[in-house]
């Protein structure tokens, strides 16, 4: 683990480049190098010392913020196999997974004017924490697979994380309502 | 972000929301997501024996941009043959609601929405005249 420029986010924080981390260890070494770029450590160093430090805290920080995430991490491992997520168009997905997608959203829509709405709620949410856990597991076979196929298995699984992901907020929204 | 007046018009006043049944022959179902925003667009038609499309519904999950996207979809579809439907370009959407770079996205969307309802209609029956190669849509069958 040696904080400098130009690492990917896993050789910064000295993990293989692969889907599962300790994350305690992860958080353990985020810590660490934390305290070793930190800007107070340089704060009479030279400019460029200075300056480096705070390079290197943004990408520490960005590193941690990536890698603790199942959904962030596994854009970030499609990327690094050249695979860009960002800002792509392609709308085209398995339909059942959208109908299931809408009837959860539906069902979600319902869940106000049910007659237990906080129970209602929390089992749609552990619904969807079965179905995020479902997708991590796909996309972890998937990626082991260093293939095309199961390059674009991977890419899938997280395409579609990120429709769970979305059902997750509505669900915080929604029981910040509630209380 | 600011919604033009057309965005919020169809936001707050949607027009043909609503289901068809998606078993029956003479509806085309098509739906499609945007996993960048979590997005889920269901556009259904209901195609008339001549290819006319004679009535169109739309289910939305997503941002007003979205919304107002298929809602306006659904006006323009009423009255056209499949052809004509599939004409309509997402440019065309993202102009006449005034969207801005960063919700062109949800016009796509339901251009995409449009030639996946196509496509699901025109495989429950090949109509007289018209081939499955003039299908230009063969993606939202391909994952």
């Amino acid at each position: 683990m040696d904080p400098a420029p130009g690492k990917n986010h896993f050789e910064l924080f000295g993990f293989p480049v692969k889907f599962d981390i300790d994350t305690d260890e992860l958080a353990a070494r985020y810590r660490e190098l934390q305290r070793r770029v930190h800007p107070d450590k340089f704060a009479s160093g030279s400019d460029q010392e200075r300056r480096l430090s705070l390079q290197m805290t943004a990408l520490v920080n960005e590193g941690f913020q990536t890698l603790k995430d199942p959904v962030r991490r596994g854009r970030y491992l499609l990327n690094l196999r050249g695979v860009d997520l960002d800002g792509e168009t392609d709308t085209a997905m398995d339909p059942a997974f959208l109908m299931e997608q809408m009837e959860l959203r539906e069902e979600l829509e319902g869940v106000r004017e049910s007659d237990n709405p906080p129970k209602r709620l929390a089992d749609l949410a552990n619904r969807i924490e079965r179905r995020m856990q479902d997708k991590i597991d796909e996309f972890r076979r998937a990626f082991a697979d260093d293939v095309p196929e199961g390059t674009g298995k991977a890419r899938n699984a997280v395409r579609e994380m990120q429709f769970l992901e979305k059902m997750r907020r509505e669900i915080d929204n929604l029981e910040e309502e509630l209380i | 972000m600011a919604y033009s007046d057309k965005v919020l018009d169809h936001y707050e006043n949607p027009r043909n929301v609503g289901t068809f049944d998606k078993d029956d022959p003479d509806i085309g179902t098509g739906m499609v997501g945007a996993p960048a925003c979590g997005d889920v667009m269901k556009l259904q038609i209901k195609v008339s024996e001549h290819g006319v499309i004679e009535d169109a519904k739309f289910k939305t999950y997503g941002c007003g941009s979205a919304i107002a996207s298929s809602s306006l979809v659904t006006e323009w579809l009423k009255g056209k043959t499949l052809t004509q439907a599939l004409e309509i370009k997402n440019t065309e959407i993202a102009e006449e609601l005034a969207l801005p770079p960063v919700k062109v996205h949800c016009s796509v969307l339901a251009e995409d929405a449009i030639k996946a309802a196509i496509t699901d209609y025109r495989t429950k029956h090949v109509p007289a005249g018209e081939s499955r190669d003039a299908n230009p849509e063969p993606r939202a069958a391909a994952l």
